[in-house]
């Protein structure tokens, strides 16, 4: 139950990890994000909580350049990454991504699949990049899946194995769309874990999720978004019990709801 | 600039402008694409200058020039080598259709699992196996030569024919390859999403496996009809006046070469639009139904 924010003056003013500003992006006619300020500071985890189509994912795939964005900024260590100039990939390599519907390669086997991007894109040796890659699934619970094309594993397997391969390219800064929405109540429990402890580990993260516990648990920050607006953001404590937004009370009744 | 009389919020809304800073990528993109469009021209330019080059200081280029590229020959052979090209065409139209609905008959025969089709399964396997193995060009010399020599009764005799008769026989048995590889690349999943709504075996084929299917094999059956656009030249084997024969027979009169060139223009001609069709199609099937995609 440490406050948060305890030790967080001082980060609060070094230049944060992640700076979005004005951020926009329009799909033909439909607005899906408008004018988006964030900023992520080292250490930050930034829950990104609202209905469904509120443009969560979409958000996450902007910081990831996996989107192009319609105006705005997006700044990683003080760099504009929305520059037309910039190398894209290696912003990327730098960012670690987990998608909503996991997207592991079926045709390879989990280990391949978590070994890929660091022997291909990171140039770490196969040794390496193996060994890093099971200690990790150890981790996960997944030493005994190795070997087995992503198929063959449970949903939740699945979704811990994306994880992993996310992880085993040792990202400055985490996205996670949703990862614990195909897990079962104690999977939850157990990416939760992990998750806090990434976050006490350091590593920067940005999820989206529609589990409020897991919010209120493990963020740093939570982001309310609604029509593609950051409507209200701020500490969980805050937000949980006492949000400003009529819309936020109305959205936080309609969740946690029993 | 000003908003005048009654802005409401919805024509705030519209009224977004691009802040200065996307203003400048903008520009910076066209920038980038300018500089592109330009290295990508010089490239080129290069390159096709250098071939050229090649080709026009080799010692032999002018007696090549005059067998292969002379004006006065291409005009005196074109007339024919468009009567002749038509009969190309027209094979090609026909046999295509064919070629689809015995393509897919015989991929959907392959796939059937009741015990009852065994017979069916088998056929489908041989006239794959068989069919496939033939060299199209001996498939049409056997049919073109021999169907007319048995003489049956109330079948034609007219080479022509039977030479489209073993296009379409040749090219089914690749085209039903092509379709059986693209029913069993649609996911299993995808068939039991289907099944679990309720729909039996034959609507799963034909309102979710074949479609997805089909999108996927858009481009290898374009390969294939190129490839039998250009194999309707095949019929010259048998003496059918078509274009290449009509090529061939002024060739071997005139001493000259120039109408083999003329009809490889028209053969290349004829392919194009198909191949730009084929990307539009895949492009809007891109658009439309993949998303998060990275350019
Ligand atoms: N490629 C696309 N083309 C057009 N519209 C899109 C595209 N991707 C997303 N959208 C729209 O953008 C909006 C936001 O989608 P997004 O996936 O970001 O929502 P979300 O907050 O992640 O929702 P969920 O909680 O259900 O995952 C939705 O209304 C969706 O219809
Ligand atoms: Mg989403």
């Amino acid at each position: 139950m440490s406050a948060p924010d305890a030790g967080g003056e001082s980060t609060r003013d070094r230049e944060p990890v992640l700076r979005v500003r004005g951020l926009r992006k329009a799909y033909g006619e439909r607005l899906v994000l408008d004018d988006v300020d964030l900023d992520v500071h080292a250490g930050d985890v930034v829950c990104l909580i609202g209905s469904s189509g509120s443009g969560k994912s979409t958000l996450l795939r902007c910081l990831d350049l996996l989107e192009p964005v319609d105006d705005g900024t997006i700044h990683l260590d003080g760099v504009e990454i929305t520059d037309p100039a910039v190398d894209e990939r290696a912003v990327r390599r730098r960012i670690g991504m987990v998608f909503q519907a996991y997207n592991l390669f079926p045709h390879l086997t989990v280990l391949e699949n978590c070994t890929l991007a660091p022997r291909h894109a990171h140039g770490v040796r196969r040794r390496e990049a193996r060994d890093r890659a099971l200690g990790l699934l150890e981790r996960f619970g997944l030493a005994g899946h190795a070997d087995q094309h992503p198929d063959r594993l449970s949903g939740g397997q699945q979704q811990r194995a994306a994880v992993v391969r996310a992880l085993c390219t040792r990202p400055e800064l985490l996205l996670l769309d949703e990862i614990t929405a195909a897990l079962d109540p104690e999977l939850v429990g157990e990416v939760l874990d992990i998750v806090r402890d990434l976050a006490a580990g350091g590593t920067t993260m940005v999820l989206a999720t529609h589990e409020m516990s897991f919010a209120r648990e493990v963020a740093t920050t939570v982001c309310f978004l609604e029509g593609g607006r950051i409507l209200e953001q701020g500490p969980p404590a805050r937000m949980f019990s006492d949000p400003t937004h009529e819309r936020t009370r109305s959205f936080l009744k309609r969740v946690l709801a029993p | 600039m000003g908003p005048s009389g009654s802005g409401t919020t919805a024509a705030a809304a519209g009224a977004w402008r691009p802040s200065p800073r996307e203003l400048e990528r903008r520009a910076a993109r066209r920038r980038q694409g300018r500089r592109r469009l330009l290295l990508a021209s010089l490239s080129t330019l290069v390159v096709l200058g250098a071939l050229v080059a090649v080709v026009v200081t080799s010692p032999g280029w002018p007696r090549v020039r005059e067998t292969f590229f002379s004006p006065y020959h291409a005009r005196e052979s074109f007339p024919a080598i468009v009567d002749g090209f038509w009969l190309n065409v027209k094979l090609f139209v026909l046999c295509q259709p064919a070629i689809l609905v015995l393509g897919l008959l015989v991929a959907l025969a392959r796939g059937t699992h009741s015990p009852w089709m065994a017979p069916l399964r088998l056929l489908a396997v041989v006239f794959t196996d068989v069919l496939r193995g033939i060299p199209t060009l001996l498939l049409v010399l056997l049919l073109g030569f021999g169907m007319p020599a048995l003489e049956l009764q109330g079948l034609t005799n007219d080479r022509y024919v039977w030479a489209g008769v073993a296009l379409v026989l040749s090219y089914s048995a690749y085209v039903a390859e092509v379709f059986r590889a693209g029913i069993e690349s649609v996911h299993p999943s995808q068939i039991a999403s289907a099944r679990a709504l309720g729909l039996g075996h034959v609507r799963t084929l034909r309102h979710v496996v074949v479609p997805q299917a089909v999108r996927r094999i858009v481009p290898p059956l374009l390969n294939d009809f190129v490839s039998l656009q250009k194999d309707t030249a095949l019929v010259s084997a048998v003496g059918v006046f078509d274009a290449v024969f009509t090529a061939q027979d002024y060739g071997l009169y005139n001493f000259n070469f120039t109408p083999l060139v003329v009809v490889s223009a028209f053969f290349v001609v004829m392919t194009v639009p198909l191949a730009r069709l084929t990307d539009w199609l895949q492009r809007r099937v891109v658009e439309r139904e993949r998303a998060g995609g990275v350019a």
